[in-house]
Formats: structure tokens, C-alpha cells, sequence
């Protein structure tokens, strides 16, 4: 057990100087639970992971509209081979986006992504993404690169989610050095 | 007491040894510095805001084009310095004026003697909390002078300091400079918060108990609490800043995994208990004076402590309500619209309060009472604005603009610094043991109600209009109402001019001041002593009935 100083005086100013310390802490653990709260609850469009398909398919149908952005200078082009997919509510649906590299160098990126709404983003899955790993680009290349998701079943029985009839996900690419680990999976 | 205390007078040692300044243990001085700091950079803020209202007196450029000069000597460049002005600006009055003046200067004066202590519990972290204030000072406005963004020296990002344009946007060490200085003016204030608490929590007088302490020392203890819980988040939002810009780290960048929006979470969960901090000194004082010149206890004396506990609280959860428009989902907002207006009611109380303070008193409107009546009416308009930005979809279409800008001023700029002026010469002449004109300070008042009136009011039709916050130019449109507001301007400043002549015929004629020139209804301890007070007062502690 911690032995608090005698003197009353100095008792009270380490216990506040503790509390100080805790709110440090305490900003710096936001890093780490605000990156959780985004993930638990789509805060700003956060999509979920899933490991394999939806058990069920509903007879619901919603559109995916697919959305491409680069990072200002980044010298790639990078576009979505189809503009929307009508799928069925957990149904697995199957994108590509094509990016090119425009430059004489290889350069590498990572993405991050959203999607809109963001009430509907917890139900929002991807089974696969091109987003969760660096990708690298020699000079000139160009290089498909698949979406699989779906949308989780569990959104029919929200009331709230009655009025979503289409998605749009959005993917913008980021130049990193290569050098760092890649850490894609964070916050939005 | 005041008998008892003079014998012990004859320590007090000479005005002009510097160690009695710089050494300094004492209360009082230490006081005295902050609120003369407080005057210094008051100067230096508002002479700014003069740059900023002559720029935008007329559309084009004025001021800051490269060419105009001022005294004939110095132009003040390009666009960028118009930004580096308002970020300035902003800084400056916040935590080199309004913080240093309400918190140093009336809390370290006054905190003591109303709880009839004989000096705060650790003098010297007080002189230590004081001496850091202008070297994190002078950190800032050697900012001014080494390179932020591109060709131009000095950070204009807005006091805010939002990444990418405080990390990527300003590559110069002017921002690390500006980092370096809020951490030292953290620390400052930090340790001052654990000083005001130990204080105010160990060293009351017998008999004084929490609820029959004085509400300015109240609002002490609630602000130097919001202090110590939200000063650390900047704290560590700013280490964050400086370790992405120069570390590699990636706490707010998005190639690496951050996020930019989590800044503005962290700095809003410190930023939004800051305003309270800037105005909750100012609620004490201003409840005091009410009291004193209504010649009546205050009303609701229990409403009002708990009312600020309230404000303090709250003030806690309810910093989104700064970032609607950063894409958060409907349910969240309305989550802080709703706990926003909560505020609304507290604050309400001690508006109330205040007015049945004065229903059926004596009033009398001496110089004080007139700065405390022009709070609380400035203050209600302010707040008025604030519960219709509070609407999240309102908010949408006034984000960052004048609106914001005039409601914003109408809490601070006209309710804080009223506050702050109301303290000035309610304590005027305890502090300083002379008596000041009341006939000139009256006029700097009326100056200041009607200056101040006339820059922020037309403010709130060009936010309506759509005129954005922090551009150096404006449309056509808009080129009525800004003329106006500068015009504003000038008649504050000449309200200024006679602050200063107040001050400077006070030294002049020095006319002894009364221990307790108030009469019957000033009742705080503090007046139970000569002005100034003895050096070392309550020798022998004051027993609390």
C-alpha cells in the first residue's frame, strides 16, 4: 500500500499532482480507445472485419456505391472499376479498384477507408480488402485490387437502419516510406 | 486584526529591491505580478486585434500587403501574417491576459485573504508558477520570428493548432517553439491549480467552512480544478503534435494509421473547460460586487456554489460540441446539443441569482457595480448566442463564422475582461492603497460598453451573412458592418487610453485609500485589513462565527 506524506499540505498537492498525472495518462490511452470506440461502434464510417461470409441471405437488396481518392501529390491514379453493386442483404459481393502508379519510381501506399452512412458502418463487413496490407507499385505498373464484403443480416432487425437502402465506400490512398510496418487496420 | 496585523507592517521590504519581485514568496507580490503581466500582454493581445480590425475595415488589403507601413518603418508582410496575428491574438488573451489576471492576479490577492490564510500553502511553487509564465511568454513571441509555413515566419493556424496544418502545414520550428511555450504555460498553471487546491482545502480559517466560504473562492476552486483535470489533455495532445512533426510518429496521420479529427477531440476535451476556466473567476468576483453595492447578502448563496460545480462539470462532456461538422453521426449530436443546453441552466441560476441579488437592494452604482452590471448583460447576450450555436444543425451553416466569432468575444472579451475590470477596481484600492479617479474610470467604462457593443454586435450580421472566421479579406457584401466594427474598435481603444490615465493619476495624486471603502455591504474578510493589507497578515487567524 502507498503511504501518503504526513504532512497534510503535501498530501493534497500529490494527490492533485496525481490526478494531473492520470488526465496525461488519460490522453494518451485516447489513442488507443478512440481507435477501439471507432471500431465497436463505426464512429466517422469505421467498417467491420469479418473472417468468412454472412450465414444468411435476405431478400433485401442495397447498393454499394464505390468511392476513389489519393492523397494530394501521390503519384498514382486510382479509380473503381465499377461505379455500384446491388447486392443482397448478406450477400458477398466482389469489387476491384484499379490503381496505377504514374511516376519512374516504385512507390507504396496504404489506404484508409469509410463508409457512408455512418449509422450503418458496424453492419458494413469486408472479408478481404486491399486496404489492410501496404501495397507497392513498381513504375508504370498498374495492379487490380479486389473488395470482398458484405452487409451483416443483423442490420434487418434495427429499426433505425430501415431507411439505408444504399452504401458508399470510400477508399483514400496514402503514400507511406515502405520502411514503416504497416498499421492500416487503425481508426478512420 | 487590522490592529494586530500593522504591528507587523515594519517587515515589508522596499519597493525597489529587485529580489523582493524576483525572489518572491508572497502572495501579494506575486499577485501584483501576474495582474501587471496580465496588463503587459493585454497590451500586447489587444494591439493585435487593432491589426486584425484595421485589415478588415475595408475589403482588399490593407495592412498586411507588403507595403503598407506602419510608423513609417515596418510592414507587416503578406496573408500568412494576418493569420500569425489572429493565432496570436488568441493565445495571448488567453493564457497571458485573461488566465494570469483572473487566476494569478485576483486569485493569488485575494484567495488568502478571504479564507483568512496568511499566505498560500507553497510560496514558492508560487513564485515558481509566476517566473515560468513569461518564459513560456517569451517562447511564444520568439515564434514570431523564426520560419512556420513556407517563406513566412510564425504559426497562423489558429490557437486551435488542428494537424495537418499545425504538423505538415507549418514545417518551421516556429510551431515547436509555440508547443514548447503552452507546455511551459501548462506546467504554470498546473502548479498554481495544486497550490490554490491545498490552499483552499487546508488553510481556512477556524470556523470557515466549505459552505461558508466566499463564492469567489468557490470559483477558484472550481476553475483551478478544471485546471488540473484538462490542462494534461492538452498537454499530451501537444506532446502527440510534437512527436508527429518531429519523431515520426503518426498520432494524427492518416498515412500512418492516425487521425486528425482525434486532435480535435483531445484539444476541445481540454478546450471547452478552458472557457470556463477564463469565466468562472469572473462569476466570483462579479457576485461579490452585486452583493457588496446591493448592500444584501447574495441571493441563493448554496445555488450559486453549486451552480459553478455544475458548470464545471458539465463543461467536461459536451467538447464535441466545437466539431459538428466533422462528420459525426446524428445520434452523437444530438447527444451534445442536449447536454450543451443542459449548461444553459446553471448558468441561468446565477444570472437569476445576481438579479434577485439587486431586487430590493440599495443599489449603488459606484464604478465597480457598473462594470458588474455590464457583465451580466454582455455575459446573457453571449450566452443567448451560445444555446443557438449549441443546435448542431444551426451550427452547420455558422461554423467558423462571425457568429461564432461575435459570441465567442461577447462571453470572453466582453464578459471575462468586464469580469476582470469589475475585480480591478472593486480591489483597486485594496491592492495598490490608493484610491483611483471614479469619474475617469466611469468613463473608461462607458467607452468600453459602447466600443465593445459596436466591434462584436454587427459581428453576429456578418456570421448570419456567411463572412468566415480567420480570412484576410472579405466580400463586398460584408464591407458595411466590418467598417462599423472597426470603428468599435477605436472608441475601446481610447477606453483603454484612460485605463491607463486612471492608473497614472492614482500614482500621481496618491490619496490614501480606506480600509474598507464600500461601507456596510462589502463583508469578505479581505476588507477587515488596512489597503494594502500588511505584508504578513493573520498572524493571529480571524475566527470565522
Amino acid at each position: 500500500m502507498i503511504r501518503l506524506p504526513q504532512d497534510k499540505n503535501t498530501r493534497v498537492a500529490v494527490m492533485a499532482a496525481f490526478g494531473a498525472v492520470t488526465m496525461v495518462g488519460a490522453a494518451f490511452a485516447a489513442v488507443p480507445l478512440y481507435d477501439l470506440f471507432c471500431r465497436v461502434t463505426g464512429y466517422g464510417g469505421t467498417t467491420q472485419v469479418a473472417v468468412g461470409e454472412a450465414g444468411e441471405i435476405l431478400d433485401r437488396q442495397v447498393t454499394v456505391y464505390f468511392d476513389a481518392n489519393t492523397e494530394r501529390d501521390m503519384p498514382w491514379s486510382f479509380e473503381p472499376l465499377q461505379r455500384s453493386l446491388t447486392v443482397q442483404v448478406g450477400e458477398s459481393g466482389l469489387a476491384y479498384y484499379r490503381a496505377t502508379n504514374t511516376s519512374d519510381q516504385p512507390v507504396t501506399g496504404v489506404a484508409s477507408y469509410n463508409v457512408a452512412p455512418y449509422k450503418a458502418a458496424p453492419y458494413f463487413s469486408k472479408i478481404q480488402c486491399f486496404c489492410f496490407t501496404e501495397q507497392t507499385l513498381a513504375p508504370g505498373e498498374s495492379m487490380d485490387m479486389p473488395v470482398l464484403f458484405f452487409v451483416d443480416p443483423l442490420m434487418d432487425g434495427e429499426r433505425r437502419m430501415d431507411d439505408v437502402t444504399s452504401f458508399t465506400l470510400s477508399y483514400t490512398f496514402f503514400e507511406t516510406d515502405g520502411a514503416a510496418s504497416s498499421s492500416s487496420d487503425a481508426a478512420p | 486584526m487590522s490592529a494586530d496585523a500593522a504591528t507587523h507592517d515594519d517587515h515589508t521590504p522596499s519597493m525597489w529591491s529587485w529580489k523582493r519581485w524576483v525572489y518572491s514568496t508572497n502572495h501579494k507580490d506575486i499577485g501584483t505580478m501576474y495582474l501587471l503581466f496580465a496588463i503587459f500582454a493585454g497590451v500586447l493581445g489587444g494591439a493585435m486585434s487593432g491589426l486584425i480590425r484595421w485589415e478588415l475595415a475595408e475589403p482588399g488589403l490593407q495592412v498586411f500587403n507588403n507595403e503598407t507601413q506602419l510608423f513609417g518603418m515596418l510592414t507587416l508582410g503578406n496573408e500568412h501574417n494576418y493569420n500569425v496575428v489572429t493565432t496570436m491574438h488568441g493565445l495571448i488573451m488567453i493564457f497571458f491576459m485573461v488566465m494570469p489576471a483572473m487566476i494569478g492576479g485576483f486569485g493569488n490577492w485575494f484567495v488568502p485573504l478571504m479564507i483568512g490564510a496568511p499566505d498560500m500553502a507553497f510560496p514558492r511553487m508560487n513564485n515558481i508558477s509566476f517566473w515560468l509564465l513569461p518564459a513560456a511568454f517569451l517562447l511564444a513571441f520568439i515564434s514570431l520570428f523564426v520560419p512556420g509555413s513556407g517563406g513566412g515566419d510564425g504559426f497562423g493556424g489558429g490557437w486551435v493548432l488542428y494537424p495537418p496544418l499545425s504538423t505538415t502545414g507549418h514545417s518551421g520550428p516556429a510551431m515547436d517553439l509555440l508547443i514548447l511555450s503552452l507546455h511551459v504555460a501548462g506546467v504554470s498553471s498546473i502548479l498554481g491549480a495544486i497550490n490554490f487546491i491545498t490552499t483552499i482545502f487546508n488553510m481556512r480559517a477556524p470556523g470557515m467552512t466549505l459552505h461558508k466560504m466566499p463564492l469567489f473562492v468557490w470559483s477558484m476552486l472550481v476553475t483551478v480544478f478544471l485546471l488540473l483535470l484538462s490542462l494534461p489533455v492538452l498537454a499530451g495532445a501537444l506532446t502527440m503534435l510534437l512527436t508527429d512533426r518531429n519523431f515520426g510518429t503518426a498520432f494524427f496521420d492518416p498515412a500512418g494509421g492516425g487521425d486528425p479529427v482525434m486532435f480535435q477531440h483531445l484539444f476541445w476535451f481540454f478546450g471547452h473547460p478552458e472557457v470556463y476556466i477564463l469565466i468562472l473567476p469572473g462569476f466570483g468576483i462579479v457576485s461579490h460586487i452585486v452583493s457588496t453595492f446591493s448592500k444584501k447578502p447574495v441571493f441563493g448563496y448554496l445555488g450559486m456554489a453549486y451552480a459553478m460545480v455544475a458548470i464545471g462539470f458539465i463543461g467536461f462532456i459536451v467538447w464535441a460540441h466545437h466539431m459538428y461538422t466533422v462528420g459525426m453521426p446524428v445520434d452523437l449530436k444530438a447527444y451534445f446539443v442536449a447536454a450543451t443546453m443542459v449548461i444553459a441552466v446553471p448558468t441561468g441560476i446565477k444570472i437569476f441569482s445576481w438579479i434577485a441579488t439587486m431586487w430590493g437592494g440599495s443599489i449603488e452604482f459606484r464604478t465597480p457595480m457598473l462594470w458588474a452590471v455590464g457583465f451580466i448583460f454582455l455575459f446573457t447576450v453571449g450566452g443567448v448566442t451560445g444555446v443557438v450555436l449549441a443546435n448542431a444543425g444551426v451550427d452547420q451553416s455558422l461554423h467558423d463564422t462571425y457568429y461564432v466569432v461575435a459570441h465567442f468575444h461577447y462571453v470572453l472579451s466582453l464578459g471575462a475582461v468586464f469580469a476582470i475590470f469589475a475585480g480591478w477596481y472593486y480591489w483597486y484600492e485594496k491592492i495598490f492603497g490608493v484610491k483611483y479617479n471614479s469619474v475617469l474610470a466611469r468613463a473608461q467604462f462607458w467607452l468600453f460598453f459602447i466600443g465593445a457593443n459596436v466591434i462584436f454586435f454587427p459581428q453576429h450580421f456578418l456570421g448570419l451573412q456567411g463572412m468566415p472566421r480567420r480570412y484576410v479579406d472579405y466580400a463586398d457584401g460584408h464591407a458595411f458592418w466590418n467598417m462599423v466594427s472597426s470603428w468599435g474598435y477605436v472608441i475601446m481603444a481610447i477606453g483603454m487610453l484612460l485605463f491607463f490615465a486612471v492608473l497614472i493619476e492614482s500614482i500621481i495624486s496618491r490619496r490614501k485609500a480606506d480600509a474598507n471603502p464600500w461601507g456596510e455591504g462589502a463583508t469578505t474578510l479581505e476588507w477587515t485589513l488596512s489597503s494594502p493589507p500588511p505584508f504578513h497578515q493573520f498572524n493571529e487567524l480571524p475566527k470565522i462565527k
